[in-house]
């Protein structure tokens, strides 16, 4: 296992420098000038090439792709000329808040989702069944701006339960902190939510026809455990599976979450930065959610292993399952 | 004669979808002593896995539905039970072994988790006793290293001691009544041979009663004490082994009896087979649910369902004809499909 690990890991350097190259590219093909946008309209042109010679814009293309690698290889994801500060500094200062907010969504869905799902799969085709079904297909059905808004509308500024925007500080106390963070963490979780509560129906239907339900059905164990130990265990491969890739997806950041109420996280950052045409910051967050891709994949196939004992990362051939 | 440990009278299962109704048993009566192996035999589809599985109560519901009957366990109506009460039965004083052990033990837990899973479930023990009978168990069950395989996961065992470990935990609590549904049936030869021998020795030394669920009429012979002959979800024929086998009474059953492979049979030649295949059960049978496939059937069979009566003492059928004598000289090569 140990041995697997590793490999993987080393895993991650061509995985970043595809990364890398994708998004240094892409940055360099969207149109504006970043001296321009950040001089304003009414900016001469003289200013704007000495700014422009200043960022080092002015090199040719293959010059800044290899300052820029030089500088990753040392562990520098450049300086964001926007805001005149080192992405990492960026990036660590929204990557809390973007954590946050990702578990708190994370929480709601997994509370939610797999219980649902599973007493769902153990009354199937009852009312129950049906309810959650529906449910969960307008969840994953709703876009996020749209149930964001109506949140707003409703919990904020109808009821004032809520806080519409922004996050707040643990100065205020815990209780205005959670207040901030429900509306949003709501909003966020919905998906997940939905797609928890399918794909452990699904998958523990398919467990629970097996042979070996019978089995301990056959020697009295009550339905409940046979239900949360003997089939959910079974289920939980496609459950991890999926796991993987909504963690992935929070933590790179919810853009329209974080646009809605004005959340500093790294979804805004991002968003900002493309509006500034700040290339280093992009590129920075963009490889940062690329890495954080790879390690919570293997994380979770290392989860894989725990809940099935049949996986074998130990094979001659090794990877995959 | 000892009392009936089992006696089942007049049991009927029904699978309901929303266009039909399928009746997979159809007045089911059987009785089981002490110590005695019932065979249950018939073809695919006959009601045999239904009947052991109803007798359980682990018929999935819905579809299916025990919509008359009764099972009398230890003098108490199974069927009367609270599902609480029947869980305390399962496992408990009534065990079951499954046809294939490749998917019968669950495969993200160790073998022995199962096995004190079963113990724990209905002895009051503390982790560290039952796991301690559980490495008798396995060790009364032949498999050797036991205190090494208990940790093992069952990918790690091979069919034949996977049986063997299935085994295990249906005997863990000293169970009145094993139900074996086609236990040897995914194993090899000479794994069944041992198998079935494992269940013998252990069906001596603790009293128990086997009912047998199998379409290897070898097996039934090797094992069994009496055999309920079981068609499309109505018993035809009960006797003891030695009466069936040597006097049987209704024609599917001497169907059964000749597409046997015996020392008699040449190679190459073609096995006599039961022409044509078992009634649609969607469809209520009007007279003998065997009477497509009967050389001998006649009108009444179309329109009048056989009684199941005492032909001989303890030697019941199911077929108008089962006294004509001349219908037993007919027999002879009469099911060369």
């Amino acid at each position: 296992m140990g041995k697997y690990i590793i490999r993987r890991l080393f895993d991650l350097l061509p995985t970043v420098f595809v990364v890398a190259v994708i998004v240094f590219i892409i940055t360099r093909l969207i149109p504006g000038n970043p001296a321009a946008v950040m001089l304003g309209p009414t900016a001469s042109v003289e200013d704007i090439e000495k700014l422009t010679a200043q960022l080092g814009l002015d090199q040719p293309l293959y010059r800044q792709f290899l300052d820029y690698l030089g500088g990753l290889l040392q562990g520098d994801f450049g300086t964001s000329l926007s805001y005149n500060q080192p992405v990492v500094q960026l990036i660590m200062e929204r990557f809390p808040n973007t954590v946050i907010l990702a578990l708190a969504a994370l929480i709601i869905a997994l509370l939610i989702g797999i219980p649902a799902g599973m007493i769902s799969a153990a009354r199937q085709n009852s009312v129950l069944d049906y309810g959650v079904m529906l449910v969960s297909l307008l969840g994953v059905s709703m876009p996020i701006f749209w149930l964001g808004v109506m949140l707003v509308l409703f919990f904020s500024v109808n009821l004032g339960w809520f806080p519409a925007t922004g996050m707040g500080t643990l100065d205020d106390g815990w209780l205005s902190y959670i207040k901030h963070l429900i509306l949003p963490s709501i909003t966020l979780a919905t998906i997940p939510m939905a797609t928890f509560a399918r794909i452990t129906r699904s998958s523990m239907l398919e467990v629970i026809s097996q042979e070996y339900i019978k089995t301990a059905r056959a020697k009295g164990v009550a339905e409940f455990w046979v239900i949360s130990k003997h089939v959910f265990k079974n289920a939980l491969t496609p459950i991890l599976t999926v796991l993987g890739m909504q963690i992935s997806m929070l933590l790179g950041g919810a853009v329209l979450t974080e646009t809605i109420f004005s959340w500093p996280g790294m979804g805004r950052l991002i968003v900002d930065a493309i509006d500034k045409r700040d290339f280093v910051v992009v590129q920075g967050t963009v490889l940062f959610i690329a890495i954080i891709f790879v390690l919570v994949n293997l994380l979770v196939d290392i989860l894989y292993k725990v809940v099935n004992p049949r996986v074998n990362y130990e094979s001659s051939k090794g990877g995959g399952q | 004669m000892s009392e009936n440990l089992l006696s089942i009278e007049g049991l009927d299962v029904e699978f309901r979808s929303s266009s039909s109704t399928v009746k997979a048993v159809n007045g089911v009566n059987l009785t089981l002593k002490k110590k005695e192996t019932l065979g249950i035999v018939g073809e695919s589809g006959s009601g045999k896995s239904v009947t052991a599985t109803a007798l359980m109560q682990l018929i999935p519901s819905p579809p299916g539905k025990i919509s008359n009957g009764k099972i009398l366990f230890n003098g108490t109506d199974l069927l009367t039970l609270s599902k609480k009460e029947m869980r305390s039965i399962r496992g408990n004083e009534i065990a079951m072994i499954f046809q294939d052990p490749m998917t019968s033990l669950n495969p993200v837990f160790t073998v022995g988790n199962q096995i004190i899973e079963a113990i724990r479930q209905h002895k009051k023990l503390t982790k560290k006793e039952a796991k301690l009978e559980a490495i008798q168990m396995l060790k009364t069950v032949g498999i050797p290293e036991p205190e090494k395989r208990i940790d093992m996961y069952p990918h790690e065992f091979s069919g034949g001691m996977r049986q063997r470990a299935m085994i295990a935990i249906a005997l863990s609590c000293n169970p009145k009544l094993l139900i074996a549904d086609e236990p040897t049936t995914a194993l090899d030869v000479t794994v069944q041979a041992q198998i079935l021998e494992l269940m013998k020795d252990l069906q001596q030394t603790n009293d128990t009663s086997i009912i047998m669920i199998t379409h290897d009429l070898g097996v039934v012979w090797e094992m069994c004490d009496k055999i309920i002959v079981m068609y499309a979800g109505t018993t035809v024929e009960s006797g003891t082994v030695e009466a069936i086998f040597k006097n049987p009474l209704h024609p599917y059953t001497w169907g059964l009896l000749e597409s046997q492979i015996t020392k008699d049979v040449q190679h190459n030649e073609k096995l006599p087979a039961i022409p044509g295949s078992p009634p649609d059960l969607r469809k209520p049978v009007l007279g003998c649910p065997f009477v497509d496939r009967c050389p001998y059937s006649e009108e009444i069979c179309h329109t009048k369902k056989p009684e199941f009566i005492e032909v001989e003492p303890g030697h019941f059928a199911a077929c108008h004809f089962q006294n004509k004598t001349s219908r037993l000289e007919k027999k002879e090569g009469m099911f060369i499909g």
